[in-house]
């Protein structure tokens, strides 16, 4: 059953998006949102209605079926599909964290090479907090019991993942008291698998407790595990200066375009893509040099760290190839659409696979290996180069918005009072005061069901205007750098007067790019900072703070939603009603159950409107219950630099008395 | 930061550190890596640096160290686009600049510019520099010295904190208005710097106000490098009393952050260096206030409330400078949350702490009351509440209008009081409080007390129409601000009469030998309560005084009494009573309750005290004491070294180096801080022997104590003890002391062994 077919202005808000729908459209290629609109949703299976788990089934328990054929409820059902996608999402992040725990690991023993510790000091942090000694000992050794430690959280025999202990002590309580701190991180997942198996766990809200013991593995296990090693391995962001949107991709330049979500070989691409002799080498090509891009969470870690600029987002991802101006997608893991092939059969564009977990029909596949980590990455831009020559018709839309990323909460805390000074002490006064009404992770996909970008664009500019400070991650955080929300400027233009005298006090954006989605680690950390920094209460849960995934679609999305539900965070999932609309009951049991029991709740609202009226409801009541006064812009917008353009447009004769100011 | 106030002050920072290291390679080359380099008599070296990095500057060469690290800690300019953060960059910017300016005072020091000379200019109280011999000059650093002599009025609350004023106002005018704003709230003001070459210190200067450490005005340089100083100041005051140790920068910066109420105001138009050390200022938690249209900053967190305040002075609503200045003064209090109290008192001149060490010179003098050619005295007596009339004020006798220019006149200030928790024993609590408070007075000038009490009215003060019957409105109004929950009544007799001023000094005399008699019955032993002072405990969290009949407090301001009276007008205030209970030990003076209350109140840091002992478990102190006692082991003695002595002692330390061990509030062994009339009292380290275990003293003690030290002579039956002593014009180490000791066969080369 097909459905209306959508214009390129409502598939997409994104400019550059819409100009190359429109080309897809009149040269008749087939993309992610064309499709969406051809393949009706199944409207079982998206209300979570649907069990598959044995072949009894598959049972739709739909009209006046409410049990499967093994009695299964729909709570039952609704929970365990539920449940599934935490894990699946969990194993995604934590599997990436393992891969790079391994990388440090060949690193330290000089397996690997082309790999060197960037960032001693954060070595040393995860030391701390692993166990590790470190005195009197070299860095690659203290690496090696570290890389070793970081394995062994994936498998513990005993106790529990060790960064539970970053978390406020009131937060780790409710973990202990309610029994869901994770083991380890596969176990939860292992055991989440074996729960939801047939004729096994069948009690909605147990199964969803394991959810959030899974989850918590993934947010404060395998994700911040993810996201320490890639600090350690390739540097703790800082902010930079670079450029996003497809209007990035350089006509007279070889352009190869890095997608998916780890950084282990897209960093030896970027070292590959600065190599004279390779640009020479694209010089022979008649090329002007290499320009190297990125798209999804790829694109994040290496804009964070390398100011690599952003090609675009996860639905973005078949446009690139469309301008005809790409060599090569190099592709890792996660969210990499099968379309991109056929997409790419119709240029010169080449595909390539390059993890072992990875392959696509019809991409080529050059697996990568750490121990010749650069020499595989040098041998991929050769090939790129190499297809330079066979560049056809280009459309390279005209649109690019600046952008300065790099916030680890390292920099945050560094940007906040400097070496000597750092702490979230600002943030959390500007908060208290009313500067900052509160604060919204706003993170998470695309969905080509959702219209591109709109929801995370409507959603921004509201928060914006109204004081909220964005923190964001993922594909959100490249809707807004491409929106220009993620320059400092945009703190003087759409901020309100209160986050704009924050902004401009210490240089930022209103909106903060903090990495990767594996980085969402980041934002626990610093919602984890600020409650043990004091004035915002005990706990995450203290805080006035949302996460939302407007636009989310993947089963990491659900992974992330849960660990930050766990962790004591609202969230709201938007765009559609959700993955388990056909339950009251789990639909209950994730917003107001949860919420008596760990402080958090999740809900599923669709339309943008709802989802910023629910936030700022729940930011108030937040700050009511902190006794913070009431949310008044009016007070606010005397601060900075206003006075002084006039003054210094004044003869210099004359600034000398008008400094000190106008006789009343 | 602003973008803007960010771009000045970095590339304020980036200039300052170039020239740093410029002047470094020159002073290296010239005079050698080797070169000494010092700040006066501070234990401290350059301490900023000393704080910040741990790093010990005693040379030329030392000063690379300082600014490698100034260099490190530098930044690009924020672009006019797409500027990345600049707040953290600009406050290790404002340090580096800190580093750089205290790098080239140090260098100034070795070439002998510091203090920069000011002829004609005589400061009241300065840090002393004999190699000037008297040549005007302004006063670079405070030492050690002072720094620990005003902690005990910073720690109380008597002077609430500091300002530092660097530029030049906006008038000469302005100026005055501002400085005797800061003064009437007793904030210590320090100048720095110029402004278009003028500075603050010149506009003073020319209006003849005094300055020096006596009247809370310190001129530090002219230039805004000098600026430094009060930084230095504020560090040194986390290491002394903070019990901070040097490299805890996180640590000292908070501390001054909650503890160090200092602000800076910025007066006039503000160059890229004065943003870069406000920048600096910043980190400290010292916000800056301008008189001058500059960005504001406005949100809080590194400092306490607005980083930045500008205030141009002409939008400043109001008739006169002075009100603009009060205006301006009260906000950078509210923004720095200073919690000042004024007393209003009703004199025609003006009024705070700040001009308690305000001298009138004879030439100045309209009229004088004691002295060489009359006689004064004070009594203040406890008198029934039927026979009081609160706020009677009378002037029995010839007034000032009957005295020539320069005269003198007897006077007699006599003050009844009543009170339902009066006490007689509080009556000299009461009667020394004569002293700061008509000296707070600007232009009057008291010194001494009962029946030796002198005082001075300047012309200016009697032109302004201060008259006898003021010093009655002094009193009244002090007495019940400061002292309301034992005063509930006062009246005042002011007795200038010939016949009644006999009658009434026969009387006080009578008192003063009761009480007399009463002090010296008052023992240890006589009573059963000591009492605690935690008055400093705001900035030696672990420090505890126990206060006894016959041992003072070792800052030399609070005795039994004092602590007596304190605990009845503030109950739950710093003084506490300790019931001394069980006597454990009667000649170390170790008693049960004495150790529990130190331990309860030392958070634990001590188990046991000693009321008698320096050997063992000795009293701790916060960093605020008059004198140190150490042992010298090789003579079997002890010396005392006063704080006002900068001498090298037979210890082999100056005091500066001395009080670092002393202080903090860690009990050490043979070394203690004590207050200088502990030296007289029976039960001065009696366990270990007693006063003729004094084998060296400070002659600064030797000369203003010469008569009480007399009777102590007397007491312990050995005359001529005194002359025994080695000070430092004898002796200042050990091989010297010991034989000056045998030459004049001091006592303790013959008694018990100490150790």
């Amino acid at each position: 059953m097909a459905k209306k077919e959508r214009t390129p202005e409502e598939s997409s808000r994104d400019e550059a998006a819409i100009r190359l729908l429109e080309h897809a459209c009149a040269i008749e290629v087939e993309t992610a949102f064309t499709r969406a609109d051809a393949i009706a949703a199944c409207n079982i299976g998206s209300q979570g209605l649907c069990c598959k788990n044995c072949s009894m089934g598959p049972c739709r328990l739909v009209g006046k079926t409410v049990r499967g054929v093994c009695g299964a409820t729909i709570a039952t059902v609704a929970a365990r599909n539920f449940a599934r996608a935490v894990a699946a999402g969990a194993s995604a992040h934590s599997d990436h964290g393992r891969g790079l725990a391994y990388t440090l690991l060949e690193a330290a023993e000089g397996k690997a090479p082309d790999y060197v510790v960037r960032d001693p000091v954060k070595l040393n942090e995860m030391a701390r907090y692993l166990g590790v000694k470190t005195a009197d000992r070299s860095i690659e050794e203290i690496a090696k019991d570290v890389a070793l430690a970081s394995l062994t959280e994936f498998g513990k025999v005993e106790g529990t993942v060790s960064y539970l202990k970053r978390a406020p002590v009131k937060r780790q309580k409710i973990w202990q008291e309610q029994g869901i701190e994770p083991r380890s991180i596969d176990r939860e997942i292992v055991e989440m698998l074996h729960r939801t198996h047939i004729g096994n766990d069948q009690d909605a809200e147990h199964i969803l407790d394991q959810a959030l013991r899974c989850a918590l593995g993934d947010g404060w296990g395998g994700s911040m595990l993810a996201t320490d090693l890639s600090d350690v391995l390739f540097g703790t962001p800082a902010p930079v200066r670079s450029g996003a949107n497809l209007g990035i991709l350089n006509n007279n330049k070889v352009n190869i375009v890095v997608h998916g979500h780890e950084p282990t070989l897209s960093e030896m691409i970027v070292a590959a893509s600065l190599d004279p002799e390779l640009i020479e080498y694209a010089r022979s090509k008649g090329a002007d040099g290499i320009q190297l891009s990125g798209i999804c969470c790829t694109a994040n870690e290496t804009l964070m760290r390398q100011g690599v600029p952003l090609a675009g987002n996860f639905l973005q991802q078949e446009l690139a190839i469309l301008t005809g101006a790409v060599e090569a997608m190099v592709v890792d893991i996660q969210c990499i659409m099968q379309g991109i092939v056929p997409v790419a059969e119709r240029y010169h564009t080449e595909i390539i696979t390059t993890s072992p977990k990875v392959k696509i029909t019809g991409a080529t596949h050059i697996e990568f290996e750490e121990h010749r980590a650069l020499e595989i990455a040098k041998e991929i831009v050769r090939r790129a180069i190499d297809h330079f020559p066979e560049r056809g018709e280009m459309i390279v839309p005209d649109v690019q918005a600046s952008v300065v990323p790099g916030f680890s909460h390292e920099y945050i805390t560094y940007a906040l009072g400097g070496f000597y000074r750092g702490s979230l002490r600002p943030l959390n006064d500007a908060i208290a005061a009313g500067r900052i009404r509160g604060v919204v992770a706003n993170i998470g996909c695309n969905n080509a069901r959702v219209c591109h970008d709109e929801l995370f664009r409507y959603v921004a500019t509201e928060f914006l205007k109204n004081d909220v400070l964005l923190v964001e991650t993922g594909c959100g955080a490249i809707a807004s750098a491409k929106q220009g929300y993620m320059t400092p400027e945009a703190a003087l233009e759409v901020a309100g007067p209160g986050l704009r005298e924050v902004c401009e006090t210490v240089g930022i954006p209103p909106v903060l790019h903090l990495g990767s989605c594996v980085d969402n680690s980041r934002i626990l950390t610093v919602l984890a900072q600020m409650a043990t920094e004091g004035g915002l209460g005990q706990d995450i849960a203290d805080i006035p703070a949302v996460g939302m995934a407007p636009e989310w679609m993947s089963e990491k999305a659900i992974s992330i939603a849960t660990y930050c539900v766990a962790s004591g965070a609202y969230v709201i999932m938007g765009g559609s009603t959700g993955p388990v609309s056909g339950s009251e009951e789990v639909l209950h049991i994730l917003s107001e159950v949860w919420e008596s029991k760990i402080g958090g709740r999740l809900e599923f609202v669709v339309e943008g409107e709802e989802i910023v009226r629910r936030s700022l409801e729940h930011i108030d009541k937040k700050r009511a219950a902190l006794g913070l006064p009431e949310y008044d812009a009016s007070k606010w917008g005397k601060s900075g630099d206003w006075r002084m353009p006039e003054l210094l447009e004044l003869p210099f004769e004359k600034q000398i008395e008008a400094v000190y100011g106008v006789n009343r | 930061m602003s973008r803007y106030i960010a771009t000045r002050a970095i590339r304020g920072s980036n200039a300052l550190v170039a020239e740093a290291e410029a002047l470094l390679k020159q002073a290296v080359e010239e005079k050698g890596a080797d070169t000494p380099v010092a700040f006066p008599n501070t234990a401290y070296f350059l301490p900023v640096t000393f704080g910040m990095l741990a790093h010990e500057v005693n040379t030329l060469g030392d000063l690379e160290f300082s600014l490698a690290h100034a260099k490190k800690l530098l930044h690009p300019l924020p672009e006019d686009n797409l500027w990345v953060p600049y707040l953290g960059e600009t406050l290790d910017s404002g340090m580096a600049t800190l580093l750089a300016a205290e790098a080239i005072e140090g260098v100034r020091f070795a070439y002998g510019e510091e203090p920069t000379l000011y002829p004609g200019l005589e400061l009241a109280g300065s840090t002393s520099y004999p190699q000037l011999n008297g040549t005007g000059h302004l006063n670079g650093p405070i030492d050690d010295i002072q720094l620990r002599s005003w902690g005990i009025q910073l720690v109380d609350g008597r002077m609430p904190g500091f300002a530092a004023l660097v530029g030049a106002a906006h008038s000469n005018e302005a100026a005055v208005a501002i400085v005797r704003e800061l003064q009437r709230r007793n904030i210590l003001t320090f100048l720095c710097g110029n402004t278009n070459g003028r500075s603050v210190i010149d506009q003073l200067h020319e209006e003849g106000v005094e300055m020096g450490y006596d009247t809370y005005i310190v001129p530090f340089g002219t230039d805004t490098i000098s600026a430094i100083y009060p930084l230095g100041f504020a560090t040194r005051s986390a290491l002394t009393f903070g019990g901070l140790k040097a490299g805890q920068w996180r640590d000292i910066l908070i501390y001054n952050k909650f503890r160090v109420f200092a602000f800076v105001l910025a007066l006039g138009e503000v160059d890229d260096l004065k943003y870069a050390a406000a920048a600096g200022a910043i980190s400290y938690g010292f916000p800056t206030i301008a008189d001058t249209v500059i960005p504001e900053i406005l949100p809080t967190g590194v400092t306490r409330y607005e980083h930045v305040i500008s205030m141009p002075w002409n939008e400043i609503e109001a008739e006169t400078e002075e009100e603009r200045a009060a205006k301006m003064v009260q906000r950078a209090i509210e923004v720095r949350g200073v919690k000042v109290k004024i007393t209003e008192v009703p004199v025609p001149v003006a009024y705070g702490s700040a001009f308690e060490g305000e001298v009138v010179r004879r030439a100045d003098m309209r009229a004088e009351f004691g002295g060489k050619n009359s006689r004064a005295f004070e009594y203040l007596l406890m008198a029934p509440m039927d026979e009081v009339e609160d706020g009677k004020i009378e002037l029995i006798g010839p007034g000032l209008d009957t005295l020539d220019e320069g005269g003198s006149m007897d006077l007699a200030l006599v003050v009844e009081v009543a009170g339902r928790k009066m006490q007689e024993d509080f009556e000299p609590v009461l009667e020394r409080q004569f002293h700061y408070f008509i000296n707070g007075a600007s232009g009057i000038q008291h010194i001494g007390q009962r029946d030796i009490t002198w005082i001075r009215i300047s012309k200016a003060a009697a032109e302004k129409g201060f008259d006898l019957k003021h010093f009655g409105d002094i009193l009244y109004a002090r007495f019940h601000a400061d002292f309301g929950a034992i005063v509930d009544k006062l009246q005042i007799k002011i007795i200038t009469d010939p016949d009644l001023h006999a009658e009434w000094l026969a009387k006080a005399r009578e008192a003063y030998d009761f009480r007399n008699r009463r002090l010296a019955d008052l023992t240890d032993d006589a009573v059963d309560t000591f009492y605690s002072c935690i008055l400093c405990q705001s900035f030696a969290p672990t420090h505890v005084c126990v206060v006894s009949p016959q041992r003072l407090g070792l800052c030399g301001a609070y005795n039994w009494l004092d602590c007596k009276a304190s605990y009845e007008i503030n109950p739950t205030g710093p003084n506490q009573p300790i019931q001394k209970g069980q006597c454990l030990d009667d000649d170390k003076g170790y008693f049960a309750g004495v150790n529990e209350y130190a331990k309860m109140a030392s958070q634990g840091t001590v188990e046991e005290v000693t009321m008698y002992s320096i050997m063992e478990n000795p009293m701790t102190a916060c960093g605020c004491f008059e004198c140190i006692v150490m042992v010298i082991p090789e003579a079997n003695g002890v010396m005392v070294v006063s704080r006002e002595d900068p001498s090298m002692t037979p210890a082999g330390m100056t005091f500066s180096t001395l009080a670092g061990i002393a202080g903090g509030g860690l009990q050490t062994p043979g070394i203690m801080g004590v207050g200088k009339f502990y030296l007289t009292s029976p039960k001065f380290v009696s366990a270990d022997g007693g006063f003729k275990r004094i084998v060296w003293m400070s002659s600064f003690l030797k000369e203003t104590m010469a008569e009480e030290f007399k009777q102590v002579a007397e007491r312990e039956g050995d005359p001529d003890l005194i002359a025994k002593i080695a000070d430092e014009t004898i002796c200042t180490d050990v091989e010297g002391l010991l034989a000056y000791l045998e030459s004049v066969g001091h006592p303790a080369l013959t008694m018990d062994m100490m150790f």
